[in-house]
């Protein structure tokens, strides 16, 4: 297995176990439904972040469920809640970056200010890098104060080049001098680094759009990869962002970062059954290392050891 | 998106208009909804849990105030309980000697070091002498932001690089500014997980050594249940004083404000409302309960309008008005002012009453119609945009060819501008009145 992933996830997910979805646990264990059980059971998943309207459909399709099925121990119960659980998350959806024959691949990272996006980046590098794959990583972030700073010390501390401009530049310039860069360079994997944006701001959306386009132009079929970084934090907005980023830039999956706190990131719910849009990755600490694949089937399994 | 509280309830309460008191029945109908709007917005489940329940104290068998429907009235209820909650707000305490110490604390990404900076400019605006402290070792470049932020607002930084322990650093911030006469000093510390001990140990140490007048958790909008948790772990740690509420310029509900408010009982004094430096606002409570419950937000409508409009512009715009001098190039311009602001969409959610009936309309429409608008006015000739009644049958055929539009299309455009010069001659004649009244207000 790549990376310290099982002690992390482990250590994270404990975490959360321990808390609410313990306390899930704790609930299905008691012998028989009972009206009780249905309301603990919609508070935990409100609780996790799951979001109210999920929350009742994953009650209600549960209920149903159980009736037809004639569950009579919470013990049943759970076993149908973790499958529905799982059934959520399990989307229709191309795996990460697709094919792999590609010669060069781009990976957008976009998101909300705050969400990680540069720590994720750096994780992101090391993952790649791990593969035995060359890495150049884009600074497009011209924005925000010492952005590229931030990345240039990742990119010194892993090893891997980076493409940086003059703070306020062409952040399509960048992505297009980092493209052209790993195809002298023999790269295989371009990480672009973008200014953190809130989904509301019409103007930096339309900018990111054009972005992508600046990277299409250059390489056709390029981002092949447009990830949103969603901090596990995050409440119900996060289907919002998710919403909005998608339809500007056409994201491609989820890197759920943060989830080292005792956020459960329950909006994740949300976002994979509104949206369709699969988690690729979570992020569990502060150092390159903390990163893991998402798997949905793990994930579930381990909410309920 | 939302269905707003208002309209649901209003759904709620079609069946039972007519009657003088509330039920209890009807009341349980109603608070259903009203406790899932508080949920969408993010408030902590048990903060919804004790809301609701004073909400259902106060609504049954209360009387039925002629002025208002059962819906309003629940709504008020409502409005008044989270504002009630949300206690109300007090300036920075910067009382005593100088220099004052404000230290900002929270999680990662939160947005502590802009914060740092717009506090900053805002105290200096108000006669202080600020300085800025890099206490934020860890994240890297996070020293380079806050020196960058400062140079860009000419503020003092004081910073020792990232070896020193950030305790240090501060008290010798605080001896620097004793020396330099800094009369505030603003300490800009690392975020950092409520969990992680040795992190929030450094915070103790800090508060131990430089005794800080304000500690302030900085607290992200869009953050969802677990906020409670984060927040009565950093004030069990670090006695908080108060909360800066950050991001608030997105449509995030900003529950999150209610909830910390609610379970450490500490005021909130100021909201982060973009990334610009002087994008901090004193926080208004009947404001921000009007957000969380979706009730629509005309004052950020207004601040909108405010900063995509050209002031010079705007007055010139203005004078037209007045004369009725306004043409079809004035309204060009207005309409690109107006796109300026974002989708017509997102507009229109702001404005209460309407948040619902974007969703009636089929998504888009309107910002693809303000498109063939301006591709009927570009197509054209300065004279004919400044004087429409020259547009006999041959341009109109010009106008709709040039367009990719038809000649009704042309017709309707010259026919609505038509009908809008005629508002604007009626409100410059001062018959404002009798327009209003046209548009049932």
């Amino acid at each position: 297995m790549l990376f310290n992933r099982s002690r992390k996830l482990q250590s994270s997910l404990t975490r959360t176990r321990q808390s609410l979805f313990g306390r899930l646990a704790s609930i299905l264990a008691q012998s028989d439904i009972t009206e009780d059980t249905w309301e603990d059971l919609e508070a935990v998943l409100l609780q996790a972040d799951v979001g109210a309207e999920t929350t009742i459909a994953v009650v209600d399709a549960l209920r149903e469920r159980a009736e037809r099925e004639h569950l009579k121990s919470a013990q049943q119960l759970r076993g149908a809640l973790k499958e529905n659980l799982l059934a959520t998350l399990q989307v229709q959806a191309k795996p990460y970056l697709g094919e792999a024959s590609r010669a060069l691949s781009v990976v957008l990272v976009v998101g909300v200010n705050g969400s990680g996006k540069t720590t994720s980046i750096a994780k992101l590098a090391r993952y790649h890098q791990q593969l035995g794959q060359k890495v150049i990583l884009a600074a497009a972030d011209t924005f925000r104060a010492a952005a590229s700073d931030q990345l240039q010390v990742w990119a010194e501390r892993l090893n891997v080049d980076i493409i940086v401009h003059q703070p306020g530049g062409d952040p399509g310039a960048v992505v297009y001098d980092a493209i052209q860069a790993a195809d002298s360079r023999h790269a295989q994997i371009v990480i672009a680094d973008t200014a953190g944006r809130l989904h509301t701001k019409h103007n930096l959306m339309q900018e990111l759009t054009k972005i992508r386009n600046v990277a299409a132009r250059k390489l056709p079929g390029a981002p092949h990869e447009t990830l949103l970084v969603l901090d596990a934090t995050t409440g119900q907005n996060g289907l919002a962002q998710a919403r909005t980023f998608q339809e500007a830039v056409d994201v491609t999956g989820l890197f759920l970062a943060k989830l080292d706190g005792t956020a459960k990131g329950g909006i994740v719910f949300a976002v994979a059954r509104e949206l369709g849009l699969p988690i690729r990755f979570i992020g569990t600490g502060e150092q390159p290392d903390d990163i893991a694949e998402f798997d949905a089937q793990e994930f579930i399994e381990e909410l309920f050891q | 998106m939302f269905e707003s509280l208002s309209e649901k309830l209003q759904n709620v309460f079609k069946k039972l208009s007519g009657k003088g008191r509330l039920s209890e029945q009807d009341v349980d109908v109603a608070l259903r909804e009203v406790r899932l709007a508080l949920l969408e917005a993010d408030v902590n489940f048990r903060v919804v849990k004790d809301l609701v329940g004073r909400v259902r104290e106060r609504a049954i068998g209360a009387d039925l105030a002629k002025s208002l429907s059962p819906a309003q009235m629940v709504i008020k209820i409502v409005h008044e309980e989270l504002i009630a909650t949300l206690g109300s707000s007090r300036k920075l305490d910067l009382s005593g000697p100088p220099p004052h110490v404000i230290m900002l604390a929270g999680l990662q990404g939160s947005g502590k070091t802009t914060t740092a900076a717009k506090l900053a400019l805002q105290l200096r605006k108000a006669g202080q002498r600020p300085l800025l402290v890099a206490a934020d070792t860890r994240r890297p470049a996070a020293i380079a932001q806050l020196e960058v932020l400062g140079k860009q607002l000419d503020i003092a930084v004081h910073s020792e690089g990232d070896r020193p322990a950030p305790p240090d650093i501060c008290v010798h911030a605080l001896e620097h500014a004793r020396k330099a006469a800094y009369s505030v000093v603003i300490l800009d510390t690392g975020g950092r997980l409520h969990i992680d001990d040795e992190m929030m140990h450094e915070l103790e140490e800090i508060v131990r050594r430089v005794a800080p007048r304000e500690t302030l958790m900085v607290v992200d909008a869009m953050t969802g249940q677990d906020v409670v948790t984060v927040a009565e772990e950093f004030h069990r740690r670090v006695p908080l004083s108060g909360l800066i509420l950050t991001k608030a310029d997105g449509d995030a509900r900003g529950g999150a404000a209610l909830s910390v408010r609610s379970v450490t009982g500490v005021p909130i004094l100021y909201l982060g409302t973009g990334e610009k430096s002087d994008a901090l606002e004193a926080f208004d409570p009947a404001r921000l309960a009007s957000r969380i419950l979706g009730m629509g937000d005309m004052l950020t409508l207004i601040e909108k309008a405010e900063a995509a409009f050209d002031e010079k512009q705007a007055l010139a715009m203005q004078e037209k008005l007045r004369t009725a001098s306004f043409d079809l190039k004035d309204f060009y311009d207005q309409m690109q002012q107006v796109k300026k602001m974002g989708p017509l969409q997102q507009l229109v959610e702001m404005i209460p009453g309407l948040a619902g009936m974007q969703r009636k309309l089929p998504t888009e429409i309107d910002d693809r119609q303000l498109v063939r608008i301006e591709a009927m006015i570009q197509s054209m000739t300065p004279e004919e945009r400044h004087d429409p009644r020259l547009i006999d049958g041959s341009r109109k055929r010009r106008i709709a060819r040039g367009s990719g539009t038809t000649v009704s299309e042309v017709n309707q455009l010259l026919g609505q501008f038509r009908q809008m010069q005629r508002m604007l001659k009626e409100l410059s004649d001062g018959r404002m009145p009798r327009m209003l009244g046209r548009f049932g207000m």
